[in-house]
């Protein structure tokens, strides 16, 4: 058994131990901080890993609060059947409100989290059917046939709702969709190039966090047997974005810590503070403001990256190659026949404002071809790239992949269609595994969405998932480097783990930008020979490539284009004697 | 809702919309230079406010003691920069000027605050304690943090502005001020009753937006403020400090959050708490222009004050759930002016 389950073991144990010989008092410390862990979790998931701020989650808390409180009093409800009601409520608030709201990018969103949140707040305080500001008393508490839990009892019903929630965000991070939220931050365009809807897993990750703080909502109700708006405000969802923050947003487990140490942080001062000033509510958050400033300018990741390096490291998703091969892979994609006719570009044009980026350029590819793009720097070979694969819109003219247009067809579409590419600047997760930022790329091959992989339905195709993502790994000379972090990787490691990525995606077409730059003469080789293979595989290749050794043994047919327009095209042979060419890279006709 | 009542709550919304563009403007602009969000910007509304109440009974507001205690901790920082090894005389100069400033500040005001030199005085005076807040808060909380994400930059300002707050209810309790209009009295302006505050409000807010116009557009070092909004690495490259930039910013966020709390100190009760709804206020303004564009971020200011000023006429119990809830359509109407995938930072 590895050191981090015997620490798990233990601190489980040491929980479960301790509602039996807390007192009064320390039952209630327990109890919120339980409560607060279950809000935490979801903005671990949401803030930490999905990176979508959301200074909002103490409303979602006063939904379920609010539900329960409503059915069980005004509706005569029981508490048991209010919970589905409390937890869908929570998710209905999250889907209109995240509808509205997630589409917008970076600091719009958390700042828009708070005038909603705002306005659900002074909302409630209206509304006589909620009471209004003295809210819902006599909330009854929670009864199963008959047994109402209490005193440790209750903690004890907390504590496992704080472990259900943990399950279902652990389960979600380890798998498909998991591994697209890990990347969220920083890498949608990603994303999209390999066909995740990145607005809808947004969407998503924000109605889970939702529902697992309507959930706190729930237990808090029928704990406090009281309801009213005050502990729902913002200053409670900035609190939870706190506690988020000292235990380290990206850590799931830092979730339980963060909760833990601001209520009894905040405990010690409530009991210390009024003797030292006599002010308890100004110099409470006076000070707890002051930690949160001293603690993010001095340790932003939290309270986890110290507390895990006690630990050894953890085990990355398992899979090596001889397990690798004993599965069965997904069915591959019918590939065209050889030398028919698969992307056509028919004068594309594409204007920033004033500038054109890339005019009036056609050419064409066919189905097992392999097609080299030259031109200086800044011809615009990475904006046509762009408009390939539907990263930007075209301004004019058609590009038309297996006979549909796809000059404005969404990224993700274009994926569909079996269009793979790799990036110029490598768009790897650096702190994912080499194996896992492959597995990315063969997300389209598998259908298993969120629920099955919350309820971990889904462990055989995401083995089919990471074995196909070895064989790749394989397949460019990389399984020895599966497990290792992909920012652990030299450059031009970096540049073949996003060709493995891309190939992930079984594509039609692969267009690779750059992919020799920075690998040494016997990787190139190497490279040459598998796009080779590839090409005779019936897949098309486009390549845009620098190094004109490396261009002219490999490819079919070349493109050349400078200043957006197309000069040339034909063998390797006829471009290096075309005068135009010639002018373009040396400025005179050699 | 009649002619007189119409044109009342018109002026009520053009008077707290010129507030609201005064807090929008000052967030853009630190915004953009900074790409911090100062959520405590609030805070410095209610300062002013309530230093202004204090000096007008006589008695000096515990304001002081924050500037002083801010003062003290940002020029520790700098001697502490100097003992690890940057021994650079400018160092010693900013320890000196973040140091004695807020001292000779709290000097001057114990010295003169009984003393009754009248209410303009009490404005300097008002100015002199609060504006240098802006700057040295960037100092103590924001400099530390280098080039840290929007996101963590935000948390902190949010850290900020809880300290604030407490430290504002420990300065001056719980309990609401009103001071007396700059400007007493009313105009008949189109036969309805004008107050001459409201006409004060609307002036100055509109004579801080030329003059903040004229300063981007046409000084020197406004322009070296536009440069690096636009691009900071670049602005660094071609010589400007964008570090003197940002402490200016917040120097300029200081002084509209202090001109903003002497013009609505007579127009509302401002309790301890009050800047930052107004500040809220002036953000959702500021994002109706995007947090990029100045005559955007006012004439949001503007129509949010009239929405504001109407709703409260018919449904004054939701007023406030109405002009949060403004900011939905206000982002679908953002967000589908943009429809393509914006990466965010990591």
């Amino acid at each position: 058994m590895s050191t981090r389950r015997i620490a798990l073991l233990v601190f489980t144990a040491i929980v479960l131990v301790l509602p039996a010989v807390l007192s009064a008092y320390g039952l209630t410390l327990m109890n919120f901080i339980g409560l607060a862990a279950i809000v935490v979790v979801g903005l671990v998931l949401l803030t930490g890993i999905g990176g979508l701020t959301s200074f909002g989650q103490a409303s979602f808390v006063g939904v379920g609060a609010y539900t329960t409180a409503w059915l069980t009093t005004a509706a005569g409800l029981s508490p048991v059947l209010a919970l589905p009601v409390a937890l869908f409520a929570g998710a209905f608030f999250a889907l209109v409100i995240g509808a509205v709201t997630l589409r917008l990018s970076g600091h719009y969103l958390p700042l828009s989290t708070i005038a909603w949140s705002l306005s659900l707040y002074f909302l409630v305080g209206n509304v006589a059917a909620l009471g209004g500001h003295d809210g819902i008393p006599a909330v009854p508490p929670i009864s199963l046939f008959g047994w109402e839990p209490s005193g440790p009892a209750y903690t004890w019903l907390i504590v496992a709702a704080v472990a259900l929630s943990l399950l279902t965000v652990a389960n979600v991070l380890a798998s498909r969709d998991g591994r697209a939220v890990r990347c969220l931050r920083g890498r949608r365009v990603m994303l999209e190039a390999f066909g995740v809807d990145t607005a809808r897993l947004r969407l998503v990750i924000f109605v889970h966090a939702a529902v697992l703080a309507a959930l706190t909502g729930w237990l808090y109700a029928h704990l406090i047997q009281f309801v009213n708006a005050t502990p729902f405000g913002l200053n409670a969802s900035i609190e939870y974005l706190f506690m988020t923050v000292i235990g380290g947003s990206a850590h799931l487990f830092g979730a339980v810590i963060g909760a833990g140490l601001m209520t009894l942080l905040r405990d010690g001062l409530q009991r210390l503070a009024p003797e030292l000033v006599g002010s308890g509510g100004a110099t409470e958050i006076v000070m707890l403001g002051l930690v949160m400033v001293v603690l993010l300018q001095t340790a932003p990741r939290g309270v986890m990256p110290w507390l895990l390096r006690l630990l050894p490291p953890r085990g990355r998703p398992w899979m090596d190659l001889d397990r690798a091969r004993a599965i069965a892979p997904f069915s591959s994609r019918p590939k065209p026949e050889r030398g028919t006719e698969l992307l056509t570009v028919a004068g594309v044009t594409k204007r920033f404002g004033g500038l054109i980026a890339v005019n009036d350029v056609s050419f064409d590819l066919k189905a097992g071809e392999i097609l080299g793009l030259i031109g200086p720097n800044g011809a615009g070979k990475s904006t046509l790239f762009n408009l390939l694969t539907g990263i930007s819109p075209a301004t004019a003219g058609t590009i038309s992949f297996a006979g549909e247009r796809i000059e404005r067809m969404a990224s993700r579409k274009i994926a569909r269609l079996g269009v793979a590419r790799s990036f110029q600047h490598v768009l790897l997760r650096s702190d994912m595994s080499a194996l896992e930022n492959v597995a990315v790329g063969a997300h389209l091959r598998s259908t298993r969405g969120y629920l099955s992989a919350l309820l971990r339905l889904d462990r055989r195709e995401e083995e089919r998932l990471l074995a196909e993502a070895m064989r790749q790994l394989d397949r460019v000379g990389l399984a020895h480097l599966a497990h290792e972090p992909a920012g652990s990787l030299a450059l031009g490691q970096q540049r073949i783990l996003e060709i493995a990525r891309a190939l992930a995606a079984d594509p039609a077409l692969l267009l690779l930008d750059e992919p020799a730059a920075g690998l040494r003469y016997r990787e190139k080789q190497e490279l040459a020979a598998l796009l080779s293979k590839l090409g005779e595989e019936g897949v098309a290749v486009l390549v845009v490539e620098h190094d004109m050794n490396f261009v002219m043994n490999l490819v079919d047919r070349l493109v050349v284009i400078s200043f957006g327009q197309k000069i040339s095209e034909g063998a390797p042979t006829h471009v290096q004697n075309d005068v135009a060419v010639q002018e373009a890279y040396l400025g005179v006709a050699a | 809702m009649s002619y007189l009542i119409g044109a009342l709550l018109a002026q009520d919304g053009l008077t707290n919309g010129a507030i609201y563009a005064l807090i929008a403007l000052a967030l853009v602009m630190v915004f953009s230079v900074t790409r911090i969000i100062f959520i405590p910007q609030g805070e410095i509304v209610t300062y002013s406010s309530l230093s202004l109440a204090s000096l007008q009974q006589g008695t000096a507001p515990g304001s002081i003691w924050l500037i002083v205690a801010l003062g003290l901790l940002a020029a520790g920082l700098e001697g502490f920069g100097y003992l690890r090894g940057d021994r650079s005389t400018s160092r010693l100069r900013a320890m000196a000027a973040y140091g004695l400033v807020p001292l000779a500040v709290a000097a001057l005001t114990f010295a003169t605050a009984g003393a009754g030199f009248g209410f303009l005085w009490n404005i300097v005076l008002v100015l002199l304690i609060v504006v240098p807040m802006g700057p040295l808060i960037y100092r103590v909380a924001f400099r530390p943090l280098g080039d840290a994400t929007v996101l963590h930059s935000l948390i902190v300002a949010m850290a900020v502005h809880f300290v604030l707050l407490g430290c504002g209810l420990l300065a001056f309790g719980p309990e609401g001020v009103r001071t007396p209009p700059l400007i007493a009295g009313r105009f008949p302006v189109f036969g309805v009753p004008v107050s001459a505050q409201a006409m004060v409000v609307v002036a100055v807010a509109i004579v801080a937006i030329i003059a903040m116009a004229l300063y981007f557009g046409r000084t020197l070092s406004g322009k070296a403020l536009r440069a690096t909004a636009f691009n900071r690495v670049g602005a660094r490259l071609v010589g400007i400090r964008t570090e003197q930039a940002a402490r200016l910013v917040f120097l300029l966020a200081g002084f509209a959050g202090a001109l903003c709390g002497i013009l609505v100190a007579p127009i509302t009760t401002v309790y301890y708490d009050t800047g930052f709804l107004i500040g809220l206020k002036g953000f959702i303004a500021a994002i109706f222009a995007g947090l990029a564009s100045y005559p955007l971020a006012a004439l949001g200011a503007v129509l949010l004050g009239l929405f504001e000023s109407y709703s409260s006429f018919f449904a004054s119990l939701y007023k406030d759930a109405i002009v949060f809830a403004l900011i939905i359509p206000i982002l679908l109407w953002r967000s589908l002016r943009s429809t393509h995938v914006e990466e965010d930072e990591e």
